[in-house]
């Protein structure tokens, strides 16, 4: 067995314990329900009495069990399958599980955010140390009231067994004997061979509150006395409010106040990012009536900076591209002379758009500030910062500010960032009263936080034997470079370079799923296969060549990733999709890439139906450790591929006059369904590596396997995302 | 303010509020009804879809006072005890990654399925183009409309 150290004590299991058991979760247990998650107990009586056990899980007296899982849930799948590594260790009966969101609390649990594809990652051993540590406490407790150690006894689904005898006895009944047993210094883990419940397919613990429309998200939040709010920011970038008609809006029906914001703090933090600090709020009944106030606006807004617009923005980003700027991040061999020397050179330019997050869900928040403490509730992927900005701006103790999340109606990076969850603390605190803030749609897509817009160069240089002597990648964005100087192809070339030069913007741009991957990947996938075709060689065969070179003789000191292992999804994905296989019609694109820890290989199947390019089968093989939901991790998967299919082909933000021209779904495009890939099929590589990220690699691959797929099947290569723009293709 | 009684998931509400305030904020604000989702507000991403008269509609373009007798069916209303075979078939496959689209396109498969209960796979496509699912998980929607079409309700 494993042995680890505990790394929390009894004070912070008490902590906690107040906390999850007392103030923090009343009034927002109609989130939770005591028995109404899918693992609903079929035998089990709803408990009398519940003991805490550690701040993870609470026994109750009839043997159920609550797993308080820890993270942000935005559709990732977390809440299912955190408690499902407490309850692998803490060795209890799946159906006897209920969960329920944890409450935030810093001191306690480790990383409470979802962003980097990291909850998993970052707390596997924390959730298995929580089952495990409770797990022997209840163990000692049996012991102790035998009159044996634990050396006799044996755990079987939340039953303690003694080993020479023939009591028994389950947990619910031992657990409020448990809770005296002090905390173990060291636990120990079982064997990853030995897991029962994790690496089985478990169904989402919402399913059945989701398909019966049940109160979920911070959207559906109520409290009695609350009344609504709406924003209206400035509507161009560059420009600040001055004033408006607030006294017209005030009289209008349902209305009861309007007023101007501001909601600057002092010391802002990487997630305060956004559009705008000062916005006009409305307060009233229904969010209807808001609706129609805030058509009645009549602002003066005054142009405090630029009011840019795309061409600007593309012809400053080209610019930047041909100056002499860019900063070299990394340099092995002699670029210059290799590319002098190489037989055949190609170069090329890729380029993506700013695109928006579009959660399904629009952002929202609900707020009740009061003089000295503040409560806020919704859907949050960073609920400390939010905590950290709030105290800011009210300049109240951290202490004194509580933050629940809800189920997320989508996160992709928009829900890092904090600025709604302070607009509403700020309109609360001005109203006196509970407030929920609400976006409409528009208010979204039009307040920034966006991917940002990236442009990079490709060169490679071939020797006469047509092998990779040469290469470099600069790139440029608006604010940022989505260039990875240490990723593949570096290690494999014996002379490469990598540069990046960030260009200004006051567009607000933030992480958007797989943030710079999202756009890099498609980029330097397609450039290889281009690279690959001037080489003569096939594609798998010639990435699979370059991936020996960086096993056998790596180039350099430092490259991110694993070569092996990144070579292992790409013949996966060879074999799984029959790559080398024609078939009349059929045109194939591959791709491979690395991220988040996790490395995935993609194989698209198009086909030309009625004069337009269509997607038939995907295959992907990835490689993210031990799989914890198979079928779940399947699930997510498959969106990420659709996902950045969707907004290569169709999405894009375009400005004019500092104002995006697509401020809903009738302009901005994301796919459908009947535009999705008929199948797509994932296969897992099975090892015993700690699980990596899931939620983010599954999208960047499918971009450049989309671009050679579509070469296939069209006769022209795509540059610049999206690309129905630059030829209007699938409808 | 104008006052309608409405016919929400077989039972009789009466309620107060401006007429042109859309179906979806009736059935959000004023009844408490919130399965019902907000997306867009112009009909275009399809997740505050109900059944007006059994018929698939858009909840956030239908003005209260264009309603009438119409019987509303929501999320809430689509089965006693979900027991419905679109929402059995949907937590048989496990659809839902964020689950916030998940009640309009229940409501746009049933509605579907009823007027064309063995559709073919083309058809189910083409049925629920209208609704978004930004986490993309388009292949199991399908997969779950079809094995919903092959249960019995």
């Amino acid at each position: 067995m494993t042995k680890i150290q505990t790394q929390y004590n009894r004070r912070s299991f008490l902590k906690v314990s107040a906390a999850a058991g007392g103030g923090m979760l009343i009034g927002f247990s109609w989130l939770t329900g005591c028995i109404s998650s899918e693992a609903e107990p079929k035998e089990l009586a709803i408990p009398k009495e519940w003991f805490e056990i550690n701040g993870y899980i609470k026994i109750g007296d009839t043997g159920m069990v609550t797993i308080y899982s820890p993270n942000p849930e935005i559709g990732q799948n977390i809440r299912t399958s955190m408690p499902m590594i407490v309850a692998e260790e803490l060795d209890v009966n799946w159906e006897n599980v209920v969960v329920e969101q944890a409450p935030l609390n810093t001191g306690f649990y480790q990383n409470q955010f979802a962003g980097g594809s990291l909850s998993i990652r970052l707390s596997w051993n924390a959730l298995r140390m929580a089952g495990a540590t409770a797990r022997r406490m209840l163990l000692e407790a049996a012991a102790k009231e035998w009159n044996l150690t634990i050396s006799d006894l044996t755990v079987d689904k939340g039953v303690i067994k003694e080993i020479n005898g023939e009591r028994s006895i389950g947990y619910g009944e031992i657990a409020s004997k448990a809770v005296g047993i002090e905390v173990p210094k060291e636990v120990e883990l079982k064997e990853i061979k030995d897991f029962k419940l994790i690496s089985t397919s478990v169904k989402n613990v919402d399913g059945k509150k989701i398909v019966t429309g049940k109160p979920l998200f911070g959207l559906d939040f109520q409290r009695e006395g609350m009344q609504f709010a709406m924003i209206q920011h400035p509507p161009a970038f560059g420009m600040k409010i001055k004033d408006f008609n607030e006294e017209e809006i005030k009289s209008m029906p349902g209305v009861k106040d309007a007023f101007i914001i501001d909601t600057t703090i002092e010391k802002p933090g990487g997630f305060d990012e956004r559009g705008f600090q000062e916005l006009i709020a409305i307060v009233g009944d229904s969010t209807w009536q808001l609706m129609k106030a805030k058509k009645a606006i009549k602002a003066n807004w005054e142009v405090v900076s630029e009011l840019e617009n795309s061409e600007m923005h593309m012809s400053r980003m080209e610019k930047a591209l041909e100056s002499g700027k860019f900063k070299e991040e990394r340099k092995d061999g002699d670029v210059d002379s290799a590319f002098k020397k190489a037989a055949k050179v190609i170069e090329r330019t890729y380029s993506a758009p700013f695109i928006a997050h579009n959660t399904m869900e629009p952002m929202n928040f609900f707020a009740n500030v009061t003089e000295n403490s503040a409560e806020l509730i919704g859907p949050t992927q960073m609920p400390n910062a939010l905590e950290g900005s709030v105290a800011q701006l009210l300049n109240m103790p951290i202490e004194n500010i509580t933050v629940n999340m809800t189920r997320m109606g989508g996160g992709f990076g928009r829900r890092l960032y904090q600025h709604f969850g302070l607009e509403a603390a700020a309109i609360s605190k001005k109203v006196g009263g509970p407030i929920k803030l609400v976006y409409t749609r528009e208010d979204d897509m039009s307040q920034g936080t966006y991917r940002p817009t990236y442009i990079s160069r490709y060169k490679a240089g071939l020797d006469e034997n047509n092998n990779l002597i040469a290469f470099s990648v600069k790139g440029t964005g608006l604010p940022e470079s989505a260039v990875f100087p240490n990723r593949f192809p570096a290690g494999a070339v014996d002379n490469y370079s990598a540069g990046s030069y960030a260009e200004e913007t006051n567009i607000t741009t933030g992480a958007w799923r797989a943030p710079r991957s999202n756009f890099t990947a498609g980029a330097e996938q397609a450039f290889l296969d281009e690279v690959a075709e001037l080489a003569g060689k096939d594609p798998i065969d010639f990435r699979l060549e370059l991936f020996d070179r960086a096993i056998n003789n790596p180039v350099g000191d430092k490259y991110e990733y694993e070569a092996e292992r990144y070579a292992g999804v790409l013949k996966l994905v060879k074999e799984k999709s029959n790559w080398g296989e024609t078939k009349p019609g059929v045109h194939r694109g591959v791709a491979a890439y690395f991220c988040h820890s996790t490395y995935v290989a993609e194989v698209i199947d198009m086909v030309m139906e009625d004069n337009k390019p269509k997607i038939k089968n995907v295959w992907c093989a990835v490689d993210c450790g031990i799989l914890v939901n198979p079928d779940a991790a399947e699930n997510i998967i498959q969106g990420g591929v659709i996902d950045g299919i969707g907004h290569a082909m169709y999405s894009q933000l375009t400005f004019t006059d500092g104002a995006p021209n697509e401020m809903n779904f009738d302009r901005y495009q994301l796919i459908r369904h009947s535009q999705a890939p008929e199948k797509i099929e994932v296969f897992f590589v099975k090892n015993e590596i700690a699980p990596t990220g899931l939620g983010e690699p599954g999208l960047p691959p499918a971009i450049g396997a989309l671009a050679n797929a579509l070469y296939g099947v069209t006769g022209q290569r795509y540059y610049n995302q999206p690309f129905t723009t630059y030829k209007p293709l699938i409808g | 303010m104008p006052t309608y009684n409405l016919n929400v998931n077989k039972k009789n509400h009466t309620v107060e509020a401006e007429e042109d305030m859309p179906l979806l904020w009736v059935l959000r604000d004023l009844l408490d009804l919130v399965g019902t989702k907000f997306g867009c507000g112009i009909g275009q991403c399809g997740a505050c879809t109900i059944h007006l008269d059994g018929s698939a509609s858009r909840s956030c373009l239908i003005p209260i006072s264009s309603v009438g007798d119409a019987k509303i069916t929501t999320i809430e209303g689509l089965s006693e005890d979900n027991s419905h075979p679109v929402q059995k078939a949907w937590k048989e496959v496990d659809v839902p990654q964020c689950g916030y689209c998940q009640a309009g396109q229940i409501m746009t498969a049933s509605a579907f399925l009823e007027k064309n209960p063995s559709p073919t796979e083309e058809e189910v496509r083409a049925a629920m183009h209208g609704n978004i699912c930004r986490c993309s998980a388009y292949n199991r929607i399908e997969k779950a409309v079809n094995l919903a079409a092959t249960m019995e309700s």
